[in-house]
């Protein structure tokens, strides 16, 4: 019984205790701060962080890492800015376009890593230059958007009871978080993917596609990556080459958060959403103390991250014991 | 002694014996770094004139050296982590930190240059033991582990500044940035010292030795009784210390510390030119003035671009080109393919010929 | 007749035959075990049959039909399983994701857990498991992963089952379970190719048995009618009837004093407590079947296990080695059978390769210098006859008889006390063999304390002045003077 606590839902329940706790602090200590309004605030400042992380999970679970995401997130700003801002094409017609070339983007390095038998940290790490550098070479200026439809994206929505304001950037969220857990649980690709990340060798033997797998995880990642690069865009009206620059840590933070293992092979999406809901109520706790400053938010998640990590590691230690005691007998 | 004959027979045999297996390792980032050169030579013909005015080289070659030297004590330091299968993510962290601590005490009212000097190499040596601690006795992956202070160092060193850009006024600090010594700025002059402590180190002691066991098996070199842990910790302490340096640099350089954006991304430009030095990630054999050589790639590779009339803004584009192609260039399939290509180009061309 | 069949089947590599038309029949509904000591070709011969390795000649035929596989995927798809020695399945998934990958039912276009979790159960109900299959796999013992492992690939339709080692790490009980299973499968029509080291697996299970050597067929034979130690002459090269010269004649060393004394030394998990003493400038020769014991000996005297039971002495003095740095300060000097992964340092030099150990001795601030290095090397390449044009090729380019000796030159460089070898002569072609043999016993003659793995019994005739005979993980006889024959120590062996 023991066992099944330590070894499959405990990360969760302790991200999520985390989460629960440092929003009970703050609920106590500032009038405001337990309301459903922050509570839907930390999903819609965040939205475009939690979509780009999902994507991120996917590439830890599977044992890789992307750091182009936030790259990414800059060139679709970029692209969105050039054309709807200043071509005046319509966004719906210009979505689809960065949706895919972020898949495409993705798929590329994936392939590299795959077929050329490189290390993702080095290819994704030259994927982020490619991305920052085109974005940047596109325009080095801040591009406002201003459409018709992105006045009717940031008005729609509804106002829960409470004051929480539930907008399309949560609902994309929501509708993301859906489908990657239906992809995660209830598609072949996922149990794919977490087969790659126990270890490529046996997957590869147990006749798991490794290529077609690893170009798909890249994929969603970078297709995720633009999506949430759009979601940016509703909350910033404008694609700028230098927005969002270091993001790809603040995600990595809050996947391992979230309770996936770096080393791969396990993990949940739903974790990874906690994550970044506990970096939000750190910077939201900050926010409404007033005195403390914002450097805090870097040292405690580093602080996190060192626990999580030295926890993941004793587990996984605990694990290889039980079953060298399991083999002596 | 007739052992000693055999040897006696070919006296000049170190330095013919060291080239062949140097040669290969060589060729392509140095050929790369002339092609810069050439290229440059060739659009501004200036780019090479050194003057000496009030006992200092000036020049663009001058400028370059000058700018690259953070990332060349970087490259330095990262050449050892990555020999021995590791990464180091958090030194421009490290260089934040190290900035912050001098900048403080400087503000507190510490007056011995030397006793500033030394708690910023302190700050940077604990930072190398905690990473290199991660690494050895707790087992977690490199990438990891000096992720925690990559993204916890920069609130240290806010912390340490209270979130402030802390400015000084030090002429003998100062000197580290923007100081002259023997008609060189102090910046190439503390890289070349740094260099050639480190190079000594590793190539006078055994720890060079012992580094590359174990980049390349660290299974036999456990056998052979190399205390890899003590290897390790050893390379990312000294990449702790070269980054503290690199930090003082920026610091010194702009008389301030600003915790933001001190040596920020900069550990990806010196992990960059470890990789375009021709080192694998694997770990392994190391060269550091082949990283050095990587480093002055890079760097050249900007000012090229500025003096070729291109507009900066192709500098990242055109950098993360080299990189795919360097990274494709090392890959054992690649090579195959563009071997395998050139043949048949061949081979068409000698029918085409033979027709 | 015959289910698998594979005939004439060659496989090279460079420098090694590993399978010289080698023959293989399996027949519906039979147990069938490959036998061969290290380096026998039973590993290439199971990656042929299932698909992981293609011959470079021979032919194979499934169901009477010639069969080409391409892929362990293929081999799959065929109805050809196999099971691994270490567990090939996802330890972070769960068990009945194991059981589906990658062809789970699915429902409305998604995966239908309740039926995958209900036929799991189910599949495993035909193993006597009746477990959680929701929870992962790394919850289970490694002997019910085991028994997963075969569950996965019977259910996938398998006609042959190749179980590779797959009671390695598995205890009398766990082994019976296993057994039982086996034979029910048999029953059902289904062949399986067992490999295993332990010849009363071989002899529990099964009914004919294959004897693999140096890449090619010794014989095929019925287990019932094979006698125990005519199997282990056939696995050993030797015939019984000719066992009775002994070892080469040599001077009589008078009893010196112990050098290393190990009592009661205990491993848990590899080693049972097993006592031993080597006598200063004496050769002392481990023999037994792969899997016996011999390495793990070795590994526990030279601190790379720690010891969780026993006393080790060198000198009379008591020592806790915690890792081999320690014994190596002590003067002992180990090399190890897996030279690839333990052994060399490959992109180094074989200058390098040799001053390492040494160096690692002296410390990193006392460097060897250069010149003395290359001193060193020209020396043991002269002396060792280390064919290589120059002291600065990287010993991964050299072949394994080199490596060897490169590695042997490492720890004389060091003039060790006690030198362990490991299976000396493992992956070494036949003149290096012969060279490196000549090399053990100039060793002895100078004097040094030997302790040696061979699987090899000529060898082991060749040096030693005693010989311990491993079995089942511990010490089973010892044989002294003119009684270390051939016959003698295979006696030993095969004793059951």
């Amino acid at each position: 019984m023991q066992s099944l606590f330590l070894s499959r839902f405990s990360s969760l329940y302790i991200t999520t205790a985390l989460f629960c706790l440092l929003f009970l602090v703050g609920a106590f200590q500032f009038e405001g701060f337990g309301s459903s309004r922050v509570v839907a605030n930390l999903f819609s400042d965040n939205a475009f962080l939690v979509i780009t992380a999902i994507g991120m999970t996917f590439v830890i679970i599977s044992g890789g890492i992307d750091l182009s995401v936030g790259a990414v997130i800059a060139l679709t700003g970029v692209v969105c800015g050039l054309l709807i801002g200043e071509l005046q094409m319509h966004p719906l017609l210009v979505f689809p376009l960065v949706l895919v070339g972020g898949g495409l983007f993705g798929a590329a390095m994936g392939a590299l890593i795959h077929y050329y038998r490189l290390q993702p940290f080095i290819v994704t790490l030259a994927g982020m230059f490619l991305a920052r550098g085109l974005a940047t070479t596109l325009s080095e200026e801040s591009i406002p958007i201003e459409h018709a439809f992105y006045d009717a994206v940031s008005d729609f929505g509804m106002l829960l009871p409470g004051g929480a304001w539930v907008g399309a950037s949560t609902l994309i969220l929501l509708l993301v978080l859906v489908a990657a857990v239906i992809l995660a649980h209830y598609s072949r690709l996922g149990g794919y993917i977490y087969a790659l990340g126990g270890s490529a060798q046996s997957a590869q033997l147990m006749g798991v596609p490794v290529a077609r797998t690893t170009v798909s995880i890249y994929a969603i990642s970078g297709f995720l990556s633009a999506l949430g690069g759009i979601v940016y865009s509703f909350y910033t009206f404008s694609g700028y080459s230098l927005a969002a620059v270091g993001m790809e840590l603040d995600a990595i933070a809050a996947v391992v958060i979230g309770g996936t293992l770096l080393s791969g092979g396990s993990g949940y999406v739903l974790g990874t959403v906690i994550g970044v809901l506990i970096m939000g109520v750190i910077q939201t706790y900050i926010s409404f103390d007033g005195t403390l400053n914002s450097w805090w938010t870097k040292i405690v998640i580093g602080l996190l991250l060192f626990a999580f990590i030295g926890m993941q590691r004793l587990l996984t230690r605990q694990q290889a014991a039980r079953l060298a005691t399991g083999a002596a007998h | 002694m007739s052992n000693l004959n055999t040897t006696a027979g070919r006296p000049p045999a170190p330095a013919k014996i060291k080239l062949p297996r140097v040669n290969g390792r060589y060729l392509w980032p140095l050929l790369g770094l002339f092609l810069l050169l050439a290229v440059n030579l060739a659009i501004t013909p200036e780019f090479f004139r050194i003057e000496i005015q009030d006992g200092r080289l000036y020049g663009s070659l001058i400028d370059v050296l000058n700018r690259s030297a953070p990332v060349a004590l970087l490259a330095i330091g990262m050449t050892l982590v990555i020999a021995t299968g590791g990464i180091d993510l958090s030194v421009g962290a490290t260089m934040a930190i190290a900035g912050a601590v001098c900048a403080n005490l400087i503000v507190g009212g510490v007056d011995s240059i030397f006793l500033v000097v030394a708690a910023g190499l302190a700050a940077g040596l604990m930072a190398g033991a905690v990473n290199g601690g991660l690494v050895s006795y707790m087992g977690i992956q490199p990438i990891v582990a000096t992720l925690i202070l990559m993204v916890a160092g920069r609130g240290i060193a806010q912390l340490i500044n209270a979130g402030q850009i802390v400015t000084f006024q030090s002429e003998a600090f100062a000197f580290i940035g923007t100081g002259t010594l023997l008609g060189l700025p102090f910046p190439i002059v503390l890289v070349l010292i740094v260099f050639a402590l480190v190079q000594l180190l590793m190539r006078k002691t055994a720890l060079g030795l012992f580094v590359e066991s174990v980049g390349c098996n660290a299974g036999a070199s456990y056998y052979l009784g190399i205390n890899q842990r003590a290897v390790k910790i050893v390379a990312y302490c000294i990449a702790g210390i070269c980054a503290a340096l690199a930090g003082m640099i920026s610091a010194a350089d702009i008389q301030g510390s600003d915790a933001n954006n001190a040596g920020l991304w900069l550990e990806l430009d010196a992990i960059l030119a470890v990789v375009i030095g021709g080192a694998s990630l694997m770990g392994g054999r190391f060269s550091i003035p082949l990283s050095i050589v990587g480093v002055l790639v890079i760097q050249c590779l900007g000012t090229t671009i500025i003096m070729s009339g291109l507009p900066a803004k192709f500098n990242l584009l055109i950098k993360a080109v080299v990189v795919i192609f360097v990274l494709l260039l090392q890959s054992p399939l690649f090579q195959q393919q563009m071997g395998a290509l050139f043949a048949r180009f061949q081979k068409r061309t000698n029918t085409e010929a033979k027709v | 007749m015959n289910l698998l069949s594979l005939s004439g089947m060659e496989k090279r590599y460079p420098g090694v035959k590993a399978l010289d038309g080698v023959d293989f029949q399996l027949r519906a509904g039979e147990i069938h075990a490959l036998l061969g000591e290290n380096g026998a070709g039973k590993s290439t011969l199971v990656k042929v049959m299932t698909g992981a390795l293609q011959g470079d000649g021979g032919s194979m035929s499934f169901l009477g039909a010639p069969l080409k596989l391409k892929s362990t995927a293929h081999a799959q798809s065929v109805g050809i399983s196999t099971v691994y020695q270490e567990v090939n399945l996802l330890p972070n998934l769960t068990v009945a994701q194991n059981l589906y990958l990658g062809r789970e039912p699915k429902r409305f276009g998604l995966i239908d857990w309740k039926r995958i979790n209900r036929q799991s159960r189910e599949v495993l109900k035909r193993f006597d498991l009746d477990i959680d299959v929701s929870r992962p796999l790394s919850s289970f013992s490694v002997a019910v992963q085991q028994l997963i492992a075969i569950a996965r690939g019977v259910d996938m339709s398998a006609k042959v089952l190749v179980l590779d080692e797959p009671t390695a790490s598995l205890d009398a009980d766990e082994c019976e379970q296993l057994f039982g299973v086996m034979r029910e499968l048999r029953d059902k029509g289904i062949g399986i190719v067992f490999i295993t080291h332990f010849l009363d697996q071989v002899y529990a299970v099964c009914d004919r048995i294959t004897v693999l050597r140096n890449g090619q067929l010794v014989g095929e034979f019925e287990a019932a009618t094979l006698s125990r130690s005519e199997l282990v002459g056939h696995m050993l090269g030797k015939e019984l009837q000719a066992q009775t010269h002994g070892r080469e004649h040599r001077e009589e060393k008078s009893l010196t004093q112990p050098l290393l004394e190990v009592q009661e030394l205990a491993v848990s998990g590899s080693l049972q407590p097993t006592s031993l003493c080597v006598r200063r400038g004496e050769a002392v020769g481990l023999a037994g079947l792969l899997g016996s014991g011999r390495s793990e000996v070795c590994r526990a005297v030279f601190g790379v296990d720690r010891k969780t039971s026993g006393t080790l002495k060198v000198n009379d003095a008591e020592k806790h080695f915690l890792q081999p740095a320690d014994a190596i300060s002590e003067g002992l000097a180990l090399c190890p059978e897996d030279r690839k992964t333990s052994g060399i340092v490959g992109p180094l030099s074989i200058r390098e390769n040799i001053a390492l150990a040494l160096q690692a001795r002296r410390g990193w601030w006392r460097p060897i210098s250069r010149v003395e290095q290359e001193r060193l090397a020209q020396r043991f390449i002269r002396e060792l006859q280390i064919a290589t044009p120059d002291a600065e090729k990287p010993i991964e380019q050299l072949s394994g008889g080199n490596q060897q000796k490169v590695i042997l030159a490492r720890w004389l460089a060091t003039s060790p006390q006690l030198l362990v070898l490991d299976e000396p002569t493992r992956g070494v072609d036949i003149g290096a063999h012969a060279e490196i043999l000549k090399l053990i016993r100039q060793f002895c003659r100078d004097g040094m304390s030997l302790l040696v793995t061979s699987s090899e019994l000529d060898e082991l005739l060749a040096f030693s002045d005693r010989v311990a005979v491993m079995r089942d993980r511990r010490k089973v006889a010892e044989i002294e003077g003119d009684d270390i024959t051939e016959g003698n120590i295979m006696r030993a062996i095969a004793e059951a």
